[in-house]
């Protein structure tokens, strides 16, 4: 029965959602299903910050290596949630100065570190080691030229306009790009269809902790 | 005497104005709303003359509603004039009650306001509909595609023998583990940040519950941190499932699939926290990614691990290929399952697929050429012969 | 050859420094360089242009804090035209964080304008649901917003008395960071109610949504922060996307360099067989 009823359930909620996609009388029924789900992912939470908690808590009883972090992430943890559940959250409460000041700053750090591993990845992996790779190098090599106002400067009016950066780039983008976004696209989209097929008709059940 | 003049003027105007009422709008019509779950109806009217008028402006046009011809009216839409014709939906009225609308026309002359309302048009009652014709072509393909899958399926489990093309990066699952193993150094597996209702995070979890055994059997130790809660469940109660199948449940650590936070780049600080201390030796990252994907496979490529991502997101592709040595594109992701399980009935499941694809193929080339063709104006029987329409969804 | 085989397998710290040295010169001593509008950008100037004085336009903000360096910018520009073309603006986000950023982008807005909140613009605030919020929209914007931001009842905006759907909005404009985004408007507002829908987003999401150009569910698209200075230059009045755009000019030049770099030493060494340089796709998978 563990495995039969989440079966059935998954296989019950499935079919209604997607047949409401054509029947619009199901609207009502496949709506609530989905507000059922907000209200589990809700809860939900509560079980990922318990856990957390939990993990980081036993870190520090039994002084395992670094766990003078675990105590800042348990302080972190209560004094946003206390700043939050005592103060709210609106304009110039301390959740909103906490939020600005530091989730905010910290948030940007982490996502600015991309511009540096961009440019530590093009370095290994731009090199012309096969047609393959070269192909590659040269597409890059043209939309990051383009891309930017340095990619067209340069070009002297007597240059042919299919050989400069801007024009070279908007053909890569809009033919190759596009092209190759659709051809993953469709296929991503089959393997959705078939693998979703899998779940609702209990073939495959692996996600449920069973071959 | 001129200011004489312009009162006897004004006089006549408005008396003129005063001698003509203002127009009701025209055609007025009220029904159901079509191919919705019921609760709304729509009503449309054409524009009262007097909008293309000299002697009033029109201000705007109101309707109303009651439950009685002649029962008490209540306002439910303001509409602005300016148009030729107007249609509203009246989305609060109730599944199954009689309604009466009436649009009542708002005018202006000379500083005189004045309205006129039409006759009363229902009853009309909102009801839900059973079928969206505006979509019979999805219907009709879902059901192609979903016959071929099923078809499939049933002759795998016949014991039809089935090719399935080599995937590089599957087939590398085994050397990674194993090389955890014997550098004595952990498995990390990142399922992606999206939430359980995913379905590109289900195929994560479905591959986690096969290189989890593989794991177990291998002795190596796995980590899973992960960003959602419903995501940890899940994976604990897959993993759990998978050492128990390898015998070895005493090797499962619970602890090891871990919450950290639902924030994107928080999460991304925290697994390359874990990736810095831990030093893994193999970095899965199978799921759905954003931004944080270059961040994660170019920090695992720093300690040194082997790396195999897989993603159906088209834009965080190129950042995988870059920096792992395999990456699993689109579809590769939800063929993992059935390719590391070799089991028929998967198996079955993706040659269906293939042939939904060549049969999306074949529409895509006859969609194009018909397309071009239609462009110069050529018809069958008066229809123009664009296959392209038929795919159009309402 | 020494040097080669440094500069091979360079310490990726030099690299960092090296980038780090070309975002920040460049926002200290700006350059100037000129932005070259694309006609993706064009396309959505071209609309707000064509839309006659008052119309109504909506704003989502969906994007969050990470994001808001690209994106902010292209919705000052974007609301910066509105205004100057006198038209309404009804913001709304579907992002928790994009109706807090959209308050920071009014702010500079009302400094800039004569504008009266309720009569020029309202801002509707965050909703959570994606896909479904914009489709109840479409039924009735005050059912899924009855309040806005601030918690004024929205029906007794005057601005939202001549609004009661998307129906009547002449142009959406999405600025998203990822999901729900760009694709929720495009499935949603465009292809079930025919709503014109131009996009605003993260450099590296642009390419997913060229297809959606190509099919004309997309009006237009704004792409980064070259999408901002693109919208910045059409209305003529440069900003912050602008200044910036010197310094991913030159940190895109520097990283061409390394690639110059990297290939050069590549060929130097190959000829050398024994000299090897790191991992990379399509490259022989690294021994177990």
């Amino acid at each position: 029965m563990r495995r039969e009823i989440p079966m059935i359930v998954a296989f019950v909620a499935g079919v209604i959602i997607i047949l409401e996609f054509f029947v619009p009388a199901l609207t009502p029924v496949s709506s609530r299903i989905q507000n059922w789900y907000l209200v589990v992912v809700a809860f939900a939470i509560l079980v990922g910050a318990f856990n957390l908690l939990r993990l980081n808590y036993m870190k520090v009883r039994h002084r395992r290596t670094d766990w003078p972090f675990a105590i800042l992430l348990i302080v972190g943890f209560f004094t946003m949630a206390l700043a939050g559940l005592i103060g709210g959250i609106d304009e110039g409460t301390a959740f909103d100065w906490l939020f600005n000041y530091f989730v905010y700053p910290m948030s940007s750090t982490m996502f600015a570190l991309l511009a540096f591993f961009v440019a530590s990845a093009a370095y290994r992996a731009f090199r012309a080691r096969t047609v393959d790779s070269t192909l590659l190098l040269a597409a890059a090599f043209i939309v990051m030229l383009g891309q930017v106002p340095i990619g067209s400067i340069w070009v002297p009016s007597w240059w042919p306009f299919f050989l400069s950066p801007d024009w070279l780039k908007d053909r890569i983008m809009d033919i190759g790009n596009t092209a190759g976004q659709r051809a993953i696209l469709i296929g991503a989209s089959l393997g959705v269809v078939s693998t979703s097929l899998r779940i609702l008709l209990g073939i495959e059940r692996s996600y449920l902790g069973e071959e | 005497m001129r200011s004489a003049l312009v009162a006897i003027g004004w006089c006549i105007l408005v008396g003129a104005a005063a001698a003509q009422t203002l127009h009701t709008a025209a055609s007025v019509s009220a029904a159901d709303t079509p191919e919705d779950a019921g609760g709304s109806i729509d009503v449309a009217w054409e524009a009262s003359p007097d909008e293309a008028g000299e002697v009033f402006e029109v201000l705007g046009y109101e309707v109303w509603r009651a439950t009685s011809a002649t029962g008490e009216y209540r306002k439910v839409a303001d509409v602005e004039p300016g148009k030729k014709s107007y249609q509203i939906t009246d989305a609060t009225a109730e599944t199954g009650v009689d309604y009466y609308y009436k649009v009542k026309v708002l005018g202006e002359a000379f500083g005189e306001k004045m309205d006129a309302d039409t006759a009363p048009r229902g009853p009309v009652s909102a009801s839900p509909q059973w079928f969206r014709a505006g979509r019979l072509n999805m219907l009709i393909a879902s059901i192609i595609l979903a016959t071929f899958i099923l078809l499939y399926i049933s002759k795998a489990r016949a014991g039809q023998k089935l090719f399935i093309r080599r995937i590089a990066g599957l087939e590398a699952v085994q050397e990674a583990v194993g090389r955890a193993t014997e550098m004595g150094k952990p498995v990390l597996f990142v399922p992606g940040i999206a939430d359980i209702d995913d379905i590109q995070t289900i195929a994560s979890v479905t591959i986690l519950g096969r290189v989890a055994t593989m794991i177990a059997e291998y002795d190596a130790e796995l980590l899973v941190p992960c960003a959602r809660s419903l995501v940890m469940a899940t994976a604990q109660e897959v993993v759990k499932e998978a050492y128990l199948e390898a015998g070895r449940p005493d090797a499962y650590h619970r602890e090891n699939i871990r919450y950290l936070t639902d924030d994107q780049f928080g999460y991304v600080a925290g697994v390359d926290g874990i990736m810095l201390r831990e030093k893994p030796a193999a970095n899965f990252y199978l799921g759905t990614f954003y931004a944080e994907s270059l961040i994660l496979a170019e920090t695992g490529h720093s300690i040194g691990a082997i790396q195999i991502a897989g993603t159906a997101m088209p834009s965080q592709l190129p950042f995988f290929i870059a920096a792992c040595d395999y990456t699993l594109i689109g579809e590769e992701l939800f063929a993992a399952s059935a390719y590391l399980s070799r089991e028929p009935r998967l198996l079955g499941s993706l040659l269906g697929q293939d042939w939904g694809k060549v049969l999306i193929l074949a529409f895509i080339i006859l969609g194009a050429v018909t397309a071009f063709v239609a462009q110069f104006g050529v018809e069958i029987g008066g229809y123009s012969i664009n296959l392209a329409q038929l795919f159009e969804v309402k | 050859m020494k040097f080669v085989q440094w500069l091979a397998n360079i310490d990726r710290r030099i690299l960092f420094l090296l980038i780090a040295a070309s975002v920040i010169v460049p926002l200290l001593v700006p350059l100037g360089m000129p932005v070259k509008v694309t006609p993706q950008a064009e396309a959505i100037y071209e609309e707000v242009e064509a839309l006659p004085s008052g119309s109504t336009v909506l704003v989502a903000f969906d994007y969050d804090p990470a994001a808001a360096p690209e994106v902010h910018p292209m919705g000052l520009a974007f609301l910066r035209h509105c205004f100057n073309k006198k038209h309404k603006v009804v913001i709304m986000a579907l992002w928790p964080q994009g109706a807090q950023l959209a308050v920071s982008a009014m702010a500079e807005m009302t400094d800039e304008y004569d504008l009266e909140y309720g009569r020029d613009y309202v801002n509707l605030g965050y909703k959570a649901g994606g896909d479904i919020v914009i489709k109840s929209m479409g039924a009735s914007i005050a059912d899924v917003f009855p309040r806005d931001m601030a918690g004024r009842p929205t029906a007794s905006l005057p601005l939202m008395k001549k609004i009661s759907s998307l129906n009547d909005i002449d142009l959406i404009m999405a600025l998203s960071a990822g999901d729900p985004g760009i694709p929720a408007w495009v499935r949603v507002a465009n292809a079930l109610f025919q709503k014109k829908v131009a996009g605003g987003c993260t450099a590296v999401s642009a390419p997913q949504f060229f297809p959606y150009l190509q099919t004309g569910q997309l009006l237009g698209l704004l792409g980064g922060l070259k999408g901002a200075a693109e919208y910045e230059t059409l209305v003529e009045r440069p900003d912050a996307a602008t200044r910036r755009m010197d310094s991913q000019s030159i940190a895109h030049l520097v990283i061409i360099i390394f690639i110059i770099f990297a290939n050069i030493s590549y060929f130097i060494l190959r000829r050398r067989p024994e000299a090897s340089s790191g991992g990379a796709p399509g490259a022989p998978p690294p021994s177990p």
